[in-house]
């Protein structure tokens, strides 16, 4: 633990002068911990996030990864038994200091849930309601143009542009899906998170999500939790494995998933338990 | 068959069938099943007979027996000493029923000067003649010295005879009808000019000591008082209260501590809300009595713990997905609620609102405790006004004898149980319409 604490300070000081853009950190977690009432969830987790990579969190059921996630937009102030400890920065700002307002947050950390979403509304009103309630689009032609482009970005305008008044619900589940990540890129997010987003789709729909996580990689950081080690292994650069509430290990996947540091991860990865 | 499905069945037979009690199993499931047969049969047993028994004495409430007469408006009787022109009283107080009673005298054909004759008369035409020819005259004073046909209404028991709910083979002096006016009465039906036409004043009079002027104008006036206030004030004070207790407050003792009170109070009975309502309403506010809207406010007590449970129950029906959804984008709780959740939640609320509202039309006890138990002849203008309500106004005329006001009573459980039928399949039709759109 100490180790890697001193890695990522380490680049955390490197990655202001140090050109390399893989490097920078987005969003750093400091000895977080999560408490559900008595029940602690999460212990001392120290975890990077790197700008314009994919992080992947593995690890069997009930081990904190998506605690963790939701750490990252402050989700689980919406649970109200739940509480943080230690500190989350995005882009050196602590997220739960006083002076942060969880709104801004969240359009800044966008979110994609395990079972797709959408609002029971038409196609254009779900990309457009995030985009409306930020002020982000002053004119109708200016709405267009992002509901365009979000549904661009996420893969899915060809298949709607003829029927954006139709109601989203009305979409397959790897449409809805696809349809939720551009309900999330509309906001024009820095970070997007992403909880087990192919876990309800099926083998196709799930192929052309990863296409579309790895083409997002581009101008968006992303954290993706996953239950598929295929998958952590296609589109994430770096993995952190969980396990009971631990950070296990974390490092650049192709490590990971070729000769871990820890027998833990080991055992998951060649699936020996979880 | 092969060998080989042969022998697998042999083996099937072989093989020792277990007793895992199929029969006594099926035996029960039948049993079962003609219990809630004959559950069911017994209660729709019962509907019908309740159904049948006031469609049968109450249907004909909605017919009223009159006589056309050509009345003249002989300027004798009406301003006998010609001075309508200076006192506005004249035409008030003119002897009206003379008229009205001149012009069946001469279609009979009786000699006015035949007393016994003349005072088997009285009682034919309803006193309720003078205001229907005070009426017409004071709307139009150009009448007076004209002839005209006037629909003259029929006295209760002419119509209840007419109606032939009567037992004429009863003894003469003991029945309200006499002889020789059921000879008027066939003579009039065979000249076709007494007949039943459809009832209009059973919705627009108000109270009356005579069946054939009583109706439920005033009633249904007070009712519609009441439902607007209930409505404007229990819907959103339960619908805010809801989305409060449901969405923003912290869940503790002192939640949970609201929570089992407002169940409590949907069970509290309606009278006690009465007693409420006359102790702080009435006796501490000094708000008027029988008013509707004291009525209504009584019955937005009555009815908020309703809306609150059904509004909550809506609310926590919306899946949270949709609220991680619209948090997840950076939208506020507020703008979570008012964008997402309640619109979904509309449904819900709005059928748990009218099963509110129709509790509420059909609640007596509260009434009679503020004073809507009253004999009101005039329609309310404002909800400050005194008034009664339709089951108010039903109760009253049960408490009556004669046959014409069963009959009305009868009349009015319809028109009560038709609007509360119209509200209730509204509730149904808007659940059925919005139900589950994601």
């Amino acid at each position: 633990m100490n180790i890697m604490t001193e890695q990522s300070l380490e680049n955390a000081v490197g990655d202001k002068m140090n050109a390399k853009s893989n490097e920078v950190i987005k969003m750093r977690g400091d000895k977080v911990g999560v408490f559900y009432g008595e029940k602690q969830a999460l212990f001392d987790v120290n975890l990077d996030v790197r700008l314009n990579q994919v992080t992947a969190l593995i690890g069997p059921s009930g081990c904190g990864k998506s605690t963790f996630l939701r750490c990252l937009n402050r989700m689980n102030d919406t649970i109200d038994s739940a509480r943080v400890t230690g500190k989350i920065t995005l882009d050196e700002d602590d997220i739960y200091d006083k002076n942060i307002d969880v709104v801004e947050l969240r359009a800044r950390v966008g979110m994609v849930f395990q079972k797709p979403n959408p609002f029971p509304k038409s196609i254009y009103e779900n990309v457009a309601y995030g985009p409306r309630i930020h002020g982000l689009a002053k004119r109708k032609s200016d709405m267009d143009q992002i509901v365009e482009s979000s549904l661009k970005k996420a893969a899915i305008w060809n298949e709607v542009k003829d029927r954006l008044q139709e109601p989203g619900t009305g979409l397959s589940g790897g449409q809805q899906q696809r349809l939720c990540i551009a309900r999330a890129i509309a906001v024009s997010p820095e970070v997007i998170l992403m909880d087990e987003p192919c876990s309800a789709l099926d083998p196709i729909a799930t192929a052309r999500v990863e296409e579309l996580i790895d083409e997002l990689r581009q101008n968006y950081t992303i954290v993706i939790v996953t239950h598929s080690m295929q998958q952590a292994a296609r589109v994430s650069q770096r993995t952190a494995m969980f396990h009971l509430g631990y950070l296990v290990e974390e490092g650049a996947t192709d490590k990971m998933f070729t000769n871990p540091d820890d027998k833990r991860t080991q055992d998951y990865i060649t699936g020996r338990f979880g | 068959m092969t060998d080989i499905s042969m022998d697998t069945m042999a083996g099937a037979v072989a093989r020792p069938r277990r007793d895992i009690g199929l029969k006594a199993r099926y035996a029960a499931e039948r049993r079962f099943r003609i219990y809630g047969v004959i559950a069911i049969s017994v209660g729709l047993a019962f509907l019908a007979i309740m159904l049948i028994t006031i469609v049968s004495k109450g249907y004909t409430a909605f017919w009223q027996t009159t006589v056309t007469l050509p009345i003249t408006f002989d300027e004798k009787v009406i301003d006998p000493s010609g001075k309508r022109a200076t006192d506005p009283n004249v035409l008030v107080k003119a002897n009206y029923p003379k008229l009205a009673e001149n012009a069946l005298v001469a279609k009979l054909g009786i000699d006015p000067a035949n007393k016994p004759m003349m005072l088997k008369l009285k009682g034919f035409l309803s006193e309720g003649a003078r205001v229907q020819l005070r009426d017409i005259v004071s709307a139009d004073p150009s009448v007076i010295g004209t002839t005209r046909d006037v629909n003259i209404l029929a006295a209760a028991n002419l119509d209840s005879a007419f109606k032939g709910q009567i037992d004429l083979s009863v003894d003469e002096a003991r029945r309200k009808v006499s002889n020789q006016q059921i000879d008027w009465m066939n003579k009039l039906k065979a000249d076709g000019v007494m007949a039943e036409h459809f009832n209009t004043g059973l919705f627009s009079y108000g109270a009356s000591s005579r069946p054939e002027t009583s109706g439920m104008g005033v009633a249904i006036i007070g009712s519609f008082y009441m439902m607007v206030i209930v409505l404007l004030l229990a819907l959103p004070i339960g619908v805010a209260a809801s989305i409060y207790l449901e969405e923003f407050a912290k869940k503790n003792r002192f939640t949970d501590l609201i929570e089992v009170n407002i169940n409590n109070l949907a069970a509290v009975p309606s009278i006690v809300f009465g007693l409420l309502g006359l102790a702080v309403f009435i006796n501490f506010l000094g708000m008027p009595r029988s008013a509707s809207f004291v009525g209504g406010l009584v019955l937005t007590l009555m009815t908020l713990p309703t809306i609150i449970i059904a509004t909550r129950a809506a609310l926590a029906a919306v899946p949270p997905s949709i609220r991680s959804a619209a948090l997840g984008l950076g939208a506020s709780k507020m703008q979570m609620v008012f964008h997402h959740i309640l619109p979904l939640a509309a449904p819900g609320i709005l059928t748990g609102t009218i099963i509110g509202l129709a509790r509420a039309l059909g609640e007596t006890a509260p009434l009679l405790l503020i004073g809507m138990v009253a004999f009101v002849a005039d329609y309310p203008t404002t909800p400050f006004d005194p008034a009664t309500a339709l089951p108010v106004q039903i109760y009253m005329w049960a408490n009556e004898a004669e046959r014409a006001f069963v009959e009305r009573m009868s009349g009015a459980i319809i028109i009560l149980l038709v609007f509360l039928m119209a509200m209730n399949i509204t509730a149904i039709v808007l659940r059925r319409r919005f139900e589950r759109r994601w």
